[in-house]
């Protein structure tokens, strides 16, 4: 019989830490779909982040590295000038890259660095028990905005796809979401551009997933994916940000 | 034998650290070790290697922290406010088992500090700069040909023992010249690193480069095991230069630059008739405990002397155990003590002052 669903390679044969309705799952299989596709699972080095995801060296089937909070993109730096053959990936969250890790994140983007990055923005920070990000949305409620995120007092979330598109490394930055199937097809091929854009030597992409996080919102999976189109997709919308590529054909 | 050219100390590091096949270096500039810095930027590009200026200290050492994963030999300087803020990634690394080698050239602090030679970093560097159960090897070289020698050592030691090992100057060794030898120049085989994260091939199980074990039990084990480590180093690593203590009955403990002010205190100590000799720890961690607790049972005093308010003379005292006066004398913000001034506070101490 033929079998029409199964395991990626790249992902390890591993029961997953992840919550019921996160979709780090989700975004972990399609990275490692890539990485299957593109057969370079031999020659990756992804680099894991401190937060929700930080136990991906254990999922992903490649040779792992486990940074500092914040610091992946500089450590996927020292590995891609050391190996520069190799395809390096990080996988962040967003207290990670837009927050303590915002000076790596601007100047590995600045440099072209020619690395992928995975950012999951999902508006909290998830492994410490749903903070504040620099992501959460104006009003929102979490253990550190009680009150809802005020802009007076707690300043604005970070649009970090707009921020890069102004620098003159970013090569490609996409905008997408996991909340509908469609739209994580669309999620597929863009994180698929941005691996091959490595392996093309085009420099430094991005991708940004918008996620769910029922857990830490007090949502059930389904009104989770509800809240996420409603309220994350109006003020982050989806798209393409930056396409070095696509602006020299034009 | 090679020619003797006359080199800065901060290139002299460089020169040597490229010699010792260390072709990627990560760093920002900070006085007084930009020169070395400057040195890599233009050299590293010609040779294949890869000099990058890093974004911040932080990003620096993280930058580190990936080319050691990565299998290569790995450099990065700075001096004590940059060094500071790289503790966080070298307790990283020290927690991941990686080698590297990290530069300090120290100069005077608390905060902004001063830019003027001091060794006020030794409890940083030796006492766990960063967070958790670790230890670097700190190697303080005296003078520039010194230096040149170790730094080869330093990237050695670093992977025997697979833990960062830190090469501490001052600001004066940094920034003054001196003749020096390179020796010989030879080829450099860099040992393949069996745990790098330098791509599966598809021919291993994946390698994970992590310092991270959230049951107790197993980072105790990890922590444990890096413990017999530095157990080895230990045994097998110390280095101390022990100079006129056949008829010492005073010792001057020193280290760095101000061991050299030390020797000329003794000459004219000696030339006085006291007889005073020199116990100089070339290697901070691991501290040679039984060279001073040797002295100790024969000598009637050790005066130890630094560059910062008194570091080093909380390890004399300890290996010293109470069994002979330890006194301290020291200059610190970047002031360095004369000769004159040395020979005062030992006659002091002689004196019971």
């Amino acid at each position: 019989m033929e079998k029409v669903f199964e395991r990626p390679k790249a992902l390890c044969d591993v029961p997953l830490h992840y919550c019921p309705g996160c979709t780090h799952g989700i975004v972990h299989r399609l990275v490692a779909e890539v990485i299957d596709e593109l057969g370079i699972e031999g020659k990756t080095v992804g680099v894991a982040p401190v937060g929700c995801a930080v136990f991906a060296y254990n999922y992903f089937n490649c040779d792992m590295i486990e940074a500092a909070h914040g610091r992946a993109p500089a450590v996927a730096t020292g590995v891609k000038r050391a190996l520069p053959e190799n395809v390096v990936f990080t996988y962040q969250g967003d207290g990670d890259l837009a927050a303590i890790g915002t000076a790596e994140t601007v100047h590995a983007a600045s440099r072209g660095e020619n690395i992928t990055v995975i950012f999951i923005n999902n508006a909290i920070y998830g492994m410490t028990g749903g903070q504040m990000a620099p992501t959460t949305l104006e009003g929102q409620v979490t253990q550190t905005s009680p009150y809802g995120r005020d802009l007076k007092t707690q300043g604005y979330p970070v649009r970090v796809c707009e921020l890069l598109s102004n620098t003159g490394g970013a090569a490609y930055l996409e905008r997408v979401s996991v909340d509908s199937v469609p739209n994580i097809k669309k999620a597929k091929a863009a994180i698929k551009k941005a691996f091959t854009n490595q392996i093309e030597g085009k420099g430094f992409s991005l991708i940004e997933v918008l996620s769910a996080c029922p857990t830490n919102w007090g949502l059930t999976p389904t009104e989770a994916l509800k809240w996420l189109r409603e309220n994350m997709i109006p003020y982050y919308p989806l798209g393409v940000y930056k396409d070095k590529e696509a602006e020299k054909n034009d | 034998m090679g020619e003797k050219v006359l080199m800065k100390g901060n290139e002299a590091i460089a020169e040597a650290a490229i010699r010792a096949g260390c072709k990627m270096f990560f760093g920002y500039p900070i006085t007084p070790q930009t020169e070395l810095a400057a040195y890599m930027a233009k050299r590293l590009p010609k040779i294949g290697g890869v000099f990058l200026q890093a974004e911040s200290e932080v990003a620096a050492i993280n930058m580190v922290y990936g080319a050691a994963s990565a299998g290569k030999r790995v450099l990065t300087s700075s001096s004590s406010p940059g060094v500071s803020l790289k503790q966080e990634g070298i307790s990283y690394i020290a927690g991941s088992d990686l080698p590297c080698v990290i530069i300090n050239i120290v100069r005077g602090g608390p905060g902004l500090g001063g830019i003027q030679p001091a060794q006020s970093d030794y409890f940083q560097a030796c006492k766990g700069g960063g967070h958790g159960d670790y230890h670097l090897i700190v190697l303080a070289p005296g003078s520039i040909q010194e230096i040149v020698d170790i730094t080869k050592d330093a990237f050695e030691l670093s992977e025997k023992y697979r833990m960062p090992v830190m090469i501490m100057g001052d600001g004066m060794l940094g920034q003054m010249m001196e003749p020096i030898e390179f020796g010989e120049e030879t080829e450099v085989v860099v040992p393949e690193r069996d745990y790098a994260t330098n791509g599966t091939q598809m021919k291993r199980p994946h390698n994970i480069i992590n310092s991270l074990y959230i049951e107790p039990s197993e980072l105790e084990k990890t922590v444990l095991e890096r413990y017999e480590r530095y157990k080895k180093v230990e045994e097998n690593e110390t280095r101390v230069e022990e100079y006129m203590l056949d008829d010492a009955e005073y010792v001057i403990a020193a280290y760095g630059t101000i061991a050299r002010v030390a020797k000329t205190a003794i000459a004219n100590l000696r030339k006085e008739g006291i007889k005073v000799g020199l116990i100089r720890p070339i290697t901070l961690w691991p501290f040679p405990s039984a060279s001073f607790a040797k002295a100790a049972d024969k000598v009637k005093g050790i005066l130890d002397v630094e560059m910062s308010m008194g570091q080093m003379v909380e390890d004399v005292r300890l290996s010293v155990n109470g069994k002979c006066p330890v006194e301290f004398f020291g200059r610190t913000g970047g002031v360095i003590p004369t000769p004159g001034e040395i020979c005062d506070a030992l006659k002091k101490m002689k004196e019971g002052k």
